[in-house]
């Protein structure tokens, strides 16, 4: 100790004391720490904030308010003839079920004793102007039930529904001409009675937009219709082109100033805004090729090409993290290349490659951009595509579209519907993603 | 006295295996292998010994033509098997691997059943006609391989769960399943511990008998252990061959000594 100190003059420290220069060091770390925390709880509470705000704003959606009544369908008004010709029967439009509801709505009222100052037609405004269309489908379907008093469950207009909800007020009405309050008395006396009533809404899962008059009768079924035709074509499309390309370019390609072009391509197209490939699909599949407009077969292309990208980086990952040794293996044994790769490196690069087009579908799922141009926004169909050729081929819209035009539309109705919308399609991205996880876990590697 | 001519004679009719004639290796700009000539005979062990880099795996792999998936690697001169020179254009390396089968440094069954690992060459190369045969070769493979015993319970277990000495055993059942007549070992016993080592240079010595069998190894032991002949490489040069009693004891090459009484390497 003593020669120590005389070689090499340094004060003499205990290891229970900190020294300066540890303090700052620890601290530093401390702070960074801390950095890193606070980095993680605001994304956390961004997170919250957006779940929050989806939740509380889209749950309305998928409640929907339904007013029932006895209705008496009138042989003398929609089977004049009486035979029941459903021809004859066609022939009465929606018109002329308007006095059979008006007459329902009233016997109702004075059924149930409520005293109020409207005249039938006003009464008859509580229900959807989707109403009369709604019994005459019923009864076109059903002609056998003409002159009898059938229960029929209405929508109610979107008025009565948000005044059920919460989003109309009675100090709000006042321009309002849509709705009385006398019309939300009478809605008052009618909750009560158990007439009007909200239950749970399938027709906003299953159905079809509707247009600007009829929010209540909107539903998102028919573009989930459409997204479903275009993950097909993406699915069948990106995912074999994707992994033959990678194999070729991962396993086969010569390593040139060629393949390395074509390496740093795809990367750049993995970073072209989605916006581009709608331009392309526009001006390629519509314009010169001349496939129809708004069609799930063009969405489904041009989300192909924006989804290959993302493909073959995801599955040239998953063929580089398979050992050489198993190559090896396989070439020693005398397996040709081609049979070392489907022998034996693709079936340990599946999960990877399946996580990865998973990962691309969820991406193509939710975009939007590149459909404004190829004319799926803006599109109501109104029935669900028959058959895979017309889901294919036939106009229709997608879940991102359709939300992305019931944002746009002025009826507060609407709005509620496109915050429903993005939780049905956040369902959909969310499931994907965590199979997607599930498929990784389960097949993780182990060498 | 009797003992020695027959031994000699032996020693005779053991005909050249593999003739390797001026074979220059490039990588690139890099000269990894330079004028190699060496002749390797048929039942008996060949170790390739060297310090690393020194080319000796590299050429190794030439034997079998597993450099053919390293773009950037070029063979020059000639390496004929049987009188037939393997890097000739009408030779696919497909069909030559079959004949020279490989066991690599580090273990590397399939991750598949032990019987797949090992059915997995005949398969391929359609060596057996139904079920009962390929069972009948998995057996053979894997008694050869020294490792039927361990084994005969669990065929349907992965291959990758067993133990790194296992495993090589198992690949080296796998490597003979296809009938080979040179076996290529790549440092088989540098992944393995002294148990397991002594058990698969005790295959080694067994597999002799039907093969003619080429092992680079970083253990000078290993190789006089193991070995007939012995090949010394230094910086990719083949600086001295001959049987490994002579090389280990009187060198002629002072590299060669330098390297054998640990100056260099």
């Amino acid at each position: 100790m003593s020669e120590n100190t005389q070689n090499t003059p340094r004060p003499s420290s205990s290891l229970l004391e900190l020294t300066d220069r540890t303090k700052r060091r620890n601290a530093a770390e401390k702070r960074f720490r801390a950095y890193g925390i606070g980095a993680i709880a605001i994304g956390l509470l961004m997170l919250a904030v957006l779940v929050f705000n989806i939740v509380s704003k889209g749950t309305g959606a998928f409640q929907q308010t339904f007013i029932t009544l006895d209705v008496e369908l009138l042989e003398s008004k929609l089977d004049k003839k009486g035979n029941r010709d459903l021809a004859d029967i066609k022939k009465v439009t929606t018109f002329g079920y308007s006095p059979i509801i008006r007459n329902a709505i009233e016997a109702k009222v004075t059924g149930l004793g409520i005293d109020t100052p409207l005249k039938a037609k006003a009464m008859a405004g509580l229900l959807s102007k989707d109403a009369a269309a709604q019994l005459r489908e019923f009864v076109v379907a059903n002609p056998e039930k003409i002159g009898d008093t059938v229960e029929f469950r209405f929508l109610a207009q979107s008025r009565v529904d948000g005044y059920l909800k919460g989003r109309v007020i009675r100090a709000n009405i006042a321009n309002d001409k849509n709705i009385s309050s006398e019309q939300l008395d009478l809605v008052d006396a009618l909750v009560e009675a158990g007439v009007i009533a909200k239950t749970f809404n399938w027709d906003f899962i299953l159905g079809a937009d509707a247009s600007d008059a009829r929010p209540e009768a909107a539903g998102i079924g028919v573009s989930m219709m459409g997204s479903l035709f275009m993950m097909l074509v993406v699915l069948a499309l990106a995912l074999p082109i994707g992994v033959a390309a990678s194999i070729y370019l991962e396993e086969f390609a010569p390593q040139n100033w060629l393949t390395d072009i074509i390496e740093v391509n795809i990367s750049n197209l993995a970073a072209v805004p989605s916006i581009v490939f709608g331009i392309l699909g526009l001006a390629v599949f519509i314009n010169y090729m001349h496939l129809p407009t708004s069609a799930p077969l063009v969405g489904g292309l041009v989300l192909t090409l924006m989804t290959l990208p993302t493909i073959i980086i995801s599955t040239r990952a998953s063929l580089k993290s398979v050992p050489p040794s198993i190559r090896d293996a396989a070439l020693g044994v005398g397996a040709s290349k081609m049979q070392a790769v489907f022998h034996h490196v693709l079936p340990l690069a599946a999960p990877g490659i399946l996580t990865g087009t998973i990962i691309g579908l969820a991406q193509a799922l939710g975009e939007t951009a590149p459909l404004l141009l190829i004319g799926m926004v803006g599109f109501i169909a109104s029935n669900p595509p028959q058959g895979i050729a017309e889901g294919l081929l036939s106009p229709n819209s997608a879940m991102p579209a359709q939300i992305f035009e019931w944002a746009k539309r002025a009826d507060p109705a609407f709005y509620e519907r496109a915050w429903g919308g993005i939780i049905i399609l956040l369902i959909f991205l969310v499931t994907m993603n965590t199979v997607a996880v599930i498929l990784r876990r389960r097949f993780e590697r182990r060498w | 006295m009797n003992d020695m001519t027959a031994m000699d004679k032996t020693m005779e009719q053991q005909k050249t295996k593999i003739a390797a004639k001026g074979v220059d290796v490039h990588y690139g700009e890099a000269h990894a292998i330079k004028d190699v000539n060496v002749e390797i005979e048929d039942k008996t062990v060949t170790a390739f010994i060297g310090p690393s880099g020194c080319g000796k795996s590299t050429f190794l792999r030439c034997l079998n033509r597993m450099n053919d998936t390293i773009d950037i690697c070029k063979v020059t001169g000639d390496i004929l098997l049987d009188g037939e020179d393997i890097y000739d254009k009408r030779v696919d390396p497909v069909q030559l691997r079959a004949k020279v089968g490989m066991v690599f440094q580090k273990p590397n069954p399939f991750p598949k059943s032990i019987y797949d690992n090992v059915a997995y060459g005949p398969r391929i190369h359609g060596l057996a006609k139904n079920k009962a045969e390929l069972d009948e070769i998995v057996e053979k493979s894997l008694r050869r391989g020294a490792i039927w015993d361990e084994v005969k319970d669990r065929l349907d277990k992965p291959g990758t769960g067993l133990s790194g000495g296992q495993q090589q055993r198992l690949c080296i059942a796998r490597a003979v399943a296809t009938e080979p007549e040179v076996l290529l070992m790549d440092e088989p016993c540098s992944a393995l511990d002294p148990i397991a080592t002594a058990q698969v240079e005790e295959l080694i010595d067994e597999l002799r008998s039907r093969y003619s069998v080429v092992i680079v190894t970083h253990s000078m032991q290993q190789a006089a252990r193991v070995s007939q002949k012995t090949a010394f490489f230094h910086l990719g040069n083949l600086v001295e061959f001959g049987p490994t009693g002579q090389i280990f004891t009187n060198p002629e090459d002072p590299r060669t000594e330098s390297y054998i009484t640990g100056r260099i390497g």
